[in-house]
Parts: structure tokens; C-alpha cells; sequence
């Protein structure tokens, strides 16, 4: 398959990064490349074979239902880029 | 005292012969004269440094000192470390001082050892020449005009450059391995689940694993000690009995049976890598070791199936980064839409906002099914290649890369070529096996070649006892570059 | 032409834990914005969520309480969407594998009893909130509900008309807080619905298109949104129009939905299984150790009012609308075995009246059952009538002589006189100065009858066993 300048405003949009006309040309040759050296995939005939998620077969750990962590938001928010009365601010969301 | 063992360091400190804060004042010294010239690190803070130090001398004269108390490490800036700045390579998080400790992290506090800075590193850790980074590309110290691989470049060029006695990396498809290789030193990638990953900045969850880099395999033991045991806030963390991975270091290899799958010696490798790989099996055969030929018929789609995994869990990894908790935040925006598109446009680097794109490709409507679950498939093949294999062999060889170190923007420009540097190093990745390098000679140029070496699941005792008895019959990994 | 709505239900609960399902965060309501919202939660670089217990167990004893199949392995998905209050720019939420996969739930839709079939009910966190209080044209962001356990519950699109909807949020909603894994606070929360709604001529058996209507959280406005959705789709229909599929909001203020996001504006949320949680194995073992854990759930109950207790159908459904009121009528019956019937009354007249014009839950129910059932044990055994009993059930709410109707009785000189002779004397002082009433119903007219039986209450200030007045005043006058 060819991946066209729409998919890739797509996925830039998806991806929530800006990304202009002229980057966008440039990112499509790149991908291009990149999904050409994927196709080999293609060629493999993998019926009836199980996707493999992760290498060791383990299964979930849980954790007990107890509270451990206590209040740091003034640690926390030291490092954020904008807070007010300990809520963290950004552009009016509209619903 | 620059090349000595981790084993002589730490008798030296025991025997107070030198104090860790001496220690540490030496490689600080040694490092702020060559650091200039390699941009290895990203962040020093001898302060913060010293102060590690002198609790660590309280420890020793205080009879709690344990094998690495007071050695200087240094740490790959993908470690969240309080109180430090832990960049992740990334102008995203060049404002990002750590408010908590990685577990890898914790662990090396507990016993007491200096962290002596933060090693620069591929932009969250997706590169394999360390020119990716957000601060600049690092040099490899046997010549400077070339890189140092990566991404866990910085940490390979401390270590080559003697700027510390060893480092910790990450390796998502090769990067502990390929820049080891490539700065002539050792380097481990644990089996997936043994270090903790809490605190390790993710790039593919299902493939990150953290593993030291050091001069030598008993280094790399000393260091595996300290980095592997099971942590409950990571729930693909093993719980598993503590080895002690000196153990076997002793062991003769009479007997060992190698495997050399043949599509690696097939073709793409580089004449000098071909012949000091080939000088390499014959001390093993000296050593006792019987040579056989196995098979990986898949481990050629190891790099496309790795550039869909990988990008598609690092595309969701990176979606947190967003500017709204920590990190860049675009100077100006004219809504929310666009505070996050500005400031993960600019936050983010060529390559990252490229792997992002194929992640998200991968991921969207309609092609899941013919990429990420395709990939899935072959992953799974993959590894059950390497499970056939080890039936017919203990250990496997080949080449860490398939060519000595290129130069500084050879393959910027190219990116399937920069892919293709791990093209022998993904696929034990994508089966979550450990695999390492050791140094085994110059190449080209006189550039380090490296050998890589791949264990069954749990076997790195035993890798380390393989290289290590090569290392007890050569000099390589005692070689330092001309400084 | 004759319409027929269509309608689904997707039901969030917020389960009752103490913290988070991928932290060791707590989840109490009401805290200080961002102090319950730790690192885990905040998504600083390089944290990991590791799940709850507690919050699979809830999951189970939910998919044991609708007889539903428990899925081992179960898989944990990531939904990707960027939004300030979603931090990791992800959802963990379940795709593929739920905990929970089918089941049904009985509803009683008067006298029929309904079944609802369940899709599937799986697990997630929740988001944080965006507080529109305006900070200079900005908005605060306060994360300490992310990470916050919920469990979906999605039903079939069996339901018919807006009623049957809300009996059936209702009857979840009762069930959710019976088996204990959700408080069911609406007001906070903590049980939120969606609508799923379509309309098809009668008849017909292929859905119409259908719209998701979002932020019904309360009864009434599930049942008026879907109302106005169902009256909205007809009319674009019967123009000769069709229905665009689209997510829906729900305005209380002006009561009507608007469009939140057409089809073509749907997220692609690109789910993925995880990598950081590893499949999630429910033994056998633990499914029955929670079958343990599991109350009597209320259709048993029910059946075992009929059974057991004699109890028309419907007193035991409204018996078991809730745990609380279940077990508040088991132990007054408990202490009066031979009176089910009685507490059953009492329980559904009085108690229900007087809870709900306080407006409060029986939980909060100043007589305690035990009080209670002294009280109807008075009047069964004839200390007091039924009508005395309305006053001192009053006295007891008020926790007058700590509710002891014994003690209330005596000092308010309730006693219901029973003394016959006594009776009759006084019945034959009335006939006396009745003559009129009793030529009338001598003559014919009943009515006279209950007149000198008022005549006897009034003089004995109610206190006269009432059957013994009947009987004596019959005797007398035959």
C-alpha cells in the first residue's frame, strides 16, 4: 500500500502535532520509506498464529486495595508550566 | 585508577586506601576536562554528586558498605532522579526536574553508589547514534569524527573515555548493545522483566528493558547485582529469587556449545566486522567451545516488526507529554488545540515526531489488523526461532552491528539506513531475551567491533561467564582511546 | 404511523474502593483540587499503573450477580485521545476480553417481570475534571478523580420506552449498591448514565439509526432526555428525514439534547492491548471465594418472602428495592415470626411514608427494627390498635423514651382497654343516652352502627379494643 499526503495530515492530526504543508511533504517521503521496508511483512503467512504481546508468559500482578500515597501537589506543581489555586491551567475548554 | 576493575575500586574504598569523595573528585576532574570534547553528559551537579559521596564514606566507615558503595556511576538521563534534571534527551522535558527516583535509581542509593551525572542520550531513546538528542550529538572517543551509536550513546562514551567506571543504559531493540559495541566496551540487556522499569522514561513498554554498561563482563555482574530484583509498582517486574551473577564467572567453557545462526553471517556484515568476529570464535573454540549452526529464518523481519511495535506503543507512551503537568509548553497558542499541537510540534524532534506518526499510523482505523496485529504474529515467530535454536546450542554469537562506528551525519539523513544498524540486535529484543556485547577488536578505521552475544531467557550468568573467559585471554576491553 | 423506541443503557459505576485502580491514590470525594492526584495519576514520565484488587473483585461480584461469564484471561486496553483532564493523553480501559461478558438482569415493570440482557460490563479509570470557573480566560484542572475506578455496564438495546429505562437504571442502581460495590451516589457521581436511543416503525425488526445521549445524571432527566431524543427522532422522521448517528448532550436547564460530535467527528481512540499490564487470570478459585462474599442477592430474597412468609409478589419486590429496607423488614420479622404480613404493611405504609417526607434512607431510620417490632408486637397482641400504634410510632421517631414503645405506651396511658365488663358497662351508658341511633339501626340503617362505635372510641379516647367493641355493641342491640 502507498501512503498519501491525507494520511499523513490525518495522523498528524491525531497525534496532536502541528505540522505544516512543506513538513508534511517531507514526512510522507520519509514514512513511504519507512512502510516500504514494512510491506515485507506482508509476505509472511502467519494464519493461525497468536499475536505475541509480551515475551514472558506471566500473568497480571494486583496490588492490594490500600491507600499509600499521600498529598504532594506542592511538589508536584513546582514543575508545571501553569497553576492557579492548585489547579493546573490551561486554554478555556470547550465542551 | 581509571581502568581498574569495579572489584579494585571497591577493595581500595574498603581498605580506605582512597575515600569515595576522592574517588569521585578524580573521575569529576577527569570528566570535566574531557567532557567538552564528547558532550556525553547532560547534566552534571558535583555538589549533588559529593554529597552522595560523603554519605557513602559515612556507610563504609560505618561498616554498611556493600560492593558498590561509593563508586561513581553514571546515569542515562531516562532515569527519573530527584532532584535532577531528567531530560530524556528531549527540549520536552528540558525543564524537567525530577519531583521522584526510577526504581534503578532507589537501588543504586540503597547500596550507596555516587551518581556522578546524567549520560546524554537519543531523544527519548529512539536513535542509534546519539544525534537525535535535544543536546546536541555525542562523540565516540576512538574518534570523534564518528558516533557513538545509541541511543544509549552518552553513557557507552563515559564509560569508553574512562569519565566513570561504568554506566547504566536502556535497550529497546538494541540500545545498551549497539553503542557498546561501537565505543569498544561491554554492555547488557537483561531478560524483559528483570529491571525495573518504574521510573525509566517509556519509549516501548513491551520492549524497554534498563541494563548496565561497563569495562568488562565481571563489571557488568557487579553492576547486574545491584540493577535487577523485582519492584511491585511495575507490573511486568519478575519476582523471581536473587541470583548472584559473579557466580559463574569461573565456569570453563569445555563444552559450550555456540550457535552461529546462519542468516547473521549470511550477508550485510562489513569485511573487518566478518573477520574479527571470526578471530573471536576461534579463541572460543581454544576455550573448548564446539561451533553450530543454527537457524533464525524470521530474525530478517525483526526491523520492520520492530518498527511497528515500537513506534505504536511509543505513539500512546508519548501522548502524555502535552504541556499541560510538566514539561515544554509552547511561548504562544491561540486555544487549547493548539497549545498542545505547537508544543508537541516543537517540544519533540525530527525522529520522535516521525515514530510518533508511524505509531499512530499503525494504530488508526483499519490498518491494526495488517500491521500491529501482523507484527504481533512475526514477533511471536520470532521468538520461537530462537526457542528452536537454543535446543540445538547454549549460547549465541554474532555480530553486534553490521558495520564498526559511521561517521557524525553519514545517516542522518537516511533513516532506514540508521534502522538497519539494528538489524542483529532487535530480534532477541522482540523475544525479550538478554543479549550483550563485548569488545573483540578494531575494524575499519580503527573502530571497535563488538560480538554479541544472546542467552536463553535468565541465562546472563552464564553470558557473563562466556565473556568473561574471553576476557580473561585478551586485552580488548582493557584498551582505552587516546585521550 | 406507530413508533417504537429503542433503547440501551451504558451505566458507569464508581466502585467503592479506597484508591485508585493503578494507584495507591485515595478516591474520597469532595478533597482539596490535585491532593489526592499523586504521580501515577498525574503521568509524570515514567510511571506505571499496577491494578487494584479490589476493584476486580467488584467487577466479579458484579458478573456473579447477573449470572454473566467471567472472562480469563481479561485484557486491559489503552484508548488514545488527548484532553487536559486525561493526563497519560490515554484511557486504560478493557476492548477486547472484558471482566464481565453477558448476564441479565430481571426488571419489574409493574406486574410483568422484564429481562434485560448485558453485553458486557469491563473496567476503567476515570477522568479528572475541567473546572469552568473562569482564571482569566483559562481553565483549571483539577486531577483527583483521575485514576478513579469505574466499572461500565452496557445492556442490550432491550428496553422500550422511557419508563422501562429508568426501571431498569433503577433496579441496577439498588442492585450495584446491594452486592456493595458502589455507594450509588448520584449527586457525586457515582453512578452515571448514557443512553443509547433509536426509533423504528412498530413492527419493524431492524434498529433505526441511534444516538448516544450523554450526562443523565439523575432519573428524571434519563427519563425526560430520552423522551425529548425519542419526540426529536420521530419528527426528523415523519418529515421524511433520516437520523445522523452522533453523541448527544443532555441540557437539564432547557431540557433538550444537542449535538456533542457527529460520526464523521468520531474519535479514532486506536485501541491497543496495554503493554504495561499483563493479562489479568481470574481462577476459579477466586470466583468462588467471592461467590462467598456475595449477600443473598434480592430476587432470592424475593422468592423466599413469597415462599417463606406468605408475602403477596408485589410486597416482597417492594421489600427488596433495597438491602437496607430488606433487611430492616428481616429482623422486625425475626423478632415476630407470625407477622410478616404486619411488618410487611407497616414497613411499606408507615415507615416508607414517614422516610420518604423526611427524605431520608431507611439505613438512617431512627427506630431501629427491633423498636419497631415491639411496636407491632403491641398491637398484635391487643396492648394497643392499630390506630394508637400511628401515635406512638410518631412518639418513637422522635426518640421519645428512647423509642421503647413499652415505655411510651405506659406513661402516655395508651393501653388498649380490653376488659370486657368494662366495656359493656360503658357501651350500655351510650345505648342510654343514644336512643335515636339505636331506633335507626334497628330500623335498617348501618350507618347508625358505626356511629355508636365512634360514640365508644371518643369515650375511651381510643383506647377500646376496637373487634371487642363490635362484637359487644352486635350483641347488644341483636
Amino acid at each position: 500500500m502507498t501512503l498519501s499526503f491525507d494520511d499523513v495530515r490525518r495522523i498528524a492530526d491525531l497525534a496532536y502535532i502541528e505540522t505544516n504543508e512543506e513538513e508534511a511533504h517531507v514526512v510522507l517521503a520519509q514514512l513511504s520509506d519507512i512502510f516500504n521496508l514494512i510491506e515485507q511483512m506482508q509476505a509472511v503467512d502467519t494464519l493461525g498464529v497468536e499475536p505475541l504481546s509480551h515475551a514472558q508468559d506471566v500473568t497480571q500482578r494486583l496490588r492490594d486495595d490500600i491507600v499509600t500515597e499521600s498529598d504532594q501537589r506542592e511538589r508536584f506543581q513546582a514543575i508545571a508550566p501553569q497553576v492557579e489555586e492548585g489547579l493546573y491551567l490551561v486554554p478555556k475548554v470547550i465542551e | 585508577m581509571f581502568n581498574v576493575s569495579l572489584k579494585q575500586l571497591s577493595q581500595q574504598l574498603a581498605e580506605k586506601k582512597i575515600s569515595s569523595v576522592e574517588l569521585t573528585g578524580e573521575f569529576l576532574k577527569r570528566t570535566r576536562a574531557l567532557n567538552p570534547n564528547y558532550n556525553a553528559f547532560i547534566t552534571i551537579n558535583e555538589a549533588m554528586s559529593l554529597a552522595q559521596a560523603e554519605a557513602a564514606d559515612q556507610m563504609i566507615a560505618s561498616g554498611h558498605a556493600s560492593l558498590l558503595t561509593g563508586i561513581p556511576v553514571a546515569q542515562k538521563d531516562i532515569f527519573c532522579t530527584k532532584g535532577w534534571l531528567t531530560t530524556c534527551g528531549s527540549k520536552m522535558l528540558s525543564n524537567f526536574t525530577s519531583p521522584y527516583n526510577a526504581g534503578v535509581i532507589e537501588r543504586f542509593n540503597r547500596v550507596g553508589a555516587v551518581n556522578i551525572g546524567k549520560t546524554n542520550m537519543d531523544e527519548f531513546a529512539m536513535g542509534s547514534s546519539n544525534e537525535t538528542s535535544f543536546y546536541g550529538p555525542v562523540r565516540n572517543p576512538w574518534d570523534v569524527s564518528a558516533v557513538p551509536g545509541g541511543s544509549s550513546g552518552g553513557s557507552a562514551c563515559v564509560v569508553a573515555a574512562r569519565m566513570a567506571p561504568a554506566a547504566t543504559g536502556t535497550d529497546t531493540g538494541g540500545s545498551i548493545r549497539q553503542p557498546a559495541a561501537l565505543c569498544g566496551i561491554s554492555g547488557i540487556k537483561p531478560t524483559y522483566g528483570l529491571v525495573s522499569r518504574y521510573g525509566m522514561i517509556a519509549f516501548a513498554s513491551s520492549l524497554d528493558q534498563g541494563g548496565p554498561m561497563a569495562k568488562s563482563a565481571e563489571d557488568l555482574a557487579l553492576m547486574l547485582n545491584v540493577m535487577v530484583g523485582f519492584d511491585d509498582r511495575d507490573s511486568t517486574s519478575l519476582q523471581r529469587e536473587a541470583e548472584d551473577y559473579l557466580r559463574d564467572l569461573d565456569r570453563p567453557l569445555a563444552g559450550l556449545r555456540i550457535g552461529l545462526p546462519k542468516e547473521y553471517f549470511a550477508k550485510g556484515m562489513s569485511d573487518d566486522v566478518a573477520n574479527t568476529v571470526e578471530a573471536t570464535l576461534e579463541i572460543y573454540r581454544k576455550l573448548g567451545a564446539k561451533m553450530v549452526e543454527v537457524s533464525l529464518p524470521n530474525a530478517q523481519l525483526s526491523i520492520p516488526v520492530y518498527y511497528v511495535l515500537a513506534p505504536a506503543e511509543a505513539s500512546s507512551n508519548l501522548s502524555r507529554f502535552d504541556g499541560v503537568r510538566y514539561g515544554y509548553r509552547a511561548k504562544s497558542y491561540s486555544d487549547l488545540s493548539e497549545m498542545y499541537r505547537k508544543s508537541r510540534a516543537k517540544g519533540f524532534g525530527a525522529e520522535v515526531k516521525r515514530r510518533i506518526l508511524i505509531g499512530t499510523y499503525v494504530l488508526s482505523h483499519g490498518y491494526y489488523e495488517a500491521y500491529y496485529i501482523q507484527a504481533q504474529k512475526i514477533r511471536r515467530l520470532i521468538a520461537q526461532d530462537f526457542t528452536d535454536a537454543f535446543k540445538q546450542c547454549d549460547i549465541i554469537m554474532g555480530p553486534t552491528t553490521p558495520t564498526v562506528a559511521f561517521n557524525l551525519g553519514e545517516k542522518n539523513s537516511d533513516p532506514i539506513q540508521m534502522y538497519l544498524s539494528d538489524i542483529y540486535t532487535s530480534a532477541a529484543s522482540l523475544a525479550g531475551l538478554p543479549g550483550m556485547s563485548i569488545p573483540i577488536g578494531f575494524g575499519d578505521k580503527n573502530r571497535p567491533v563488538g560480538l554479541h552475544i544472546i542467552g536463553n531467557y535468565f541465562a546472563e550468568a552464564q553470558m557473563l561467564n562466556v565473556a568473561h573467559q574471553y576476557q580473561l585471554e585478551t586485552d580488548w576491553h582493557l584498551r582505552m582511546p587516546e585521550i | 404511523m406507530q413508533w417504537e423506541i429503542v433503547i440501551g443503557l451504558e451505566v458507569h459505576a464508581q466502585l467503592s474502593t479506597q484508591s485508585k485502580i493503578f494507584s495507591g491514590a485515595s478516591i474520597a470525594y469532595g478533597a482539596i483540587p490535585n491532593t489526592q492526584a499523586c504521580e501515577v495519576d498525574l503521568a509524570l514520565p515514567g510511571v506505571l499503573p499496577v491494578l487494584n484488587k479490589g476493584v476486580v473483585e467488584r467487577a466479579i461480584k458484579l458478573g456473579l450477580a447477573v449470572g454473566a461469564k467471567i472472562n480469563s484471561p481479561s485484557i486491559f486496553a489503552r484508548k488514545n485521545y488527548f484532553y487536559p483532564d486525561l493526563p497519560k493523553g490515554y484511557q486504560i480501559s478493557q476492548y477486547e476480553l472484558p471482566v464481565v461478558e453477558g448476564g441479565c438482569i430481571k426488571v419489574q415493570m409493574g406486574e410483568v417481570e422484564k429481562t434485560v440482557r448485558l453485553t458486557r460490563a469491563h473496567l476503567e479509570e476515570d477522568a479528572g475534571k475541567s473546572l469552568h470557573k473562569d482564571f482569566h480566560g483559562m481553565t483549571g484542572i483539577d486531577l483527583n478523580r483521575a485514576g478513579t475506578p469505574l466499572l461500565e455496564i452496557v445492556s442490550e438495546p432491550d428496553m422500550r420506552s422511557s419508563a422501562e429505562a429508568v426501571i431498569y437504571a433503577k433496579t441496577l442502581h439498588s442492585l450495584v449498591r446491594w452486592i456493595g460495590i458502589c455507594d450509588g451516589n448520584m449527586q457525586e457521581g457515582s453512578f452515571r448514565c448514557d443512553a443509547n436511543v433509536s426509533v423504528r416503525p412498530k413492527g419493524s425488526d431492524k434498529l433505526g439509526t441511534r444516538c448516544e445521549v450523554k450526562n443523565l445524571n439523575s432519573f428524571r432527566f434519563l427519563e425526560k432526555a430520552i423522551e425529548f431524543e425519542a419526540k426529536r427522532q420521530i419528527e426528523i422522521l415523519e418529515d421524511g428525514g433520516v437520523v445522523r448517528q452522533e453523541t448527544r448532550l443532555y441540557d437539564a436547564d432547557r431540557n433538550e439534547t444537542r449535538t456533542m460530535r457527529s460520526k464523521e467527528e468520531a474519535h479514532d481512540y486506536r485501541y491497543f492491548p496495554d503493554p504495561d499490564l499483563m493479562p489479568l487470570e481470574i481462577s476459579e478459585a477466586w470466583i468462588n471465594k467471592v461467590k462467598q462474599m456475595l449477600p443473598e442477592l434480592p430476587e432470592a430474597r424475593r422468592n423466599r418472602y413469597v415462599t417463606a412468609f406468605d408475602l403477596p409478589v408485589y410486597d416482597a419486590i417492594v421489600l427488596t428495592a433495597t438491602r437496607e429496607m430488606a433487611d430492616f423488614f428481616e429482623s422486625a420479622v425475626k423478632q415476630l415470626p407470625s407477622q410478616a404480613k404486619l411488618c410487611a404493611n407497616w414497613i411499606m405504609g408507615e415507615v416508607s411514608g414517614r422516610l420518604n417526607k423526611e427524605g431520608i434512607e431507611i439505613s438512617d431510620c431512627p427506630i431501629s427494627p427491633g423498636q419497631f417490632a415491639t411496636l407491632l408486637e403491641r398491637i398484635s397482641d391487643g396492648t394497643i390498635s392499630g390506630k394508637t400504634a400511628k401515635d406512638v410510632f410518631d412518639s418513637m421517631w422522635h426518640g421519645e423514651h428512647d423509642g421503647n414503645a413499652d415505655v411510651i405506651i405506659e406513661n402516655k396511658g395508651l393501653k388498649q382497654i380490653s376488659d370486657s365488663g368494662e366495656i359493656e358497662k360503658l357501651i350500655d351508658e351510650i345505648l342510654i343516652a343514644n336512643p335515636q341511633q339505636v331506633e335507626d339501626y334497628r330500623g335498617g340503617k348501618e350507618k347508625a352502627f358505626n356511629s355508636l362505635v365512634g360514640q365508644v372510641m371518643k369515650a375511651t379516647r381510643g383506647k377500646a379494643n376496637p373487634a371487642q367493641v363490635n362484637t359487644i355493641l352486635k350483641q347488644k342491640l341483636s
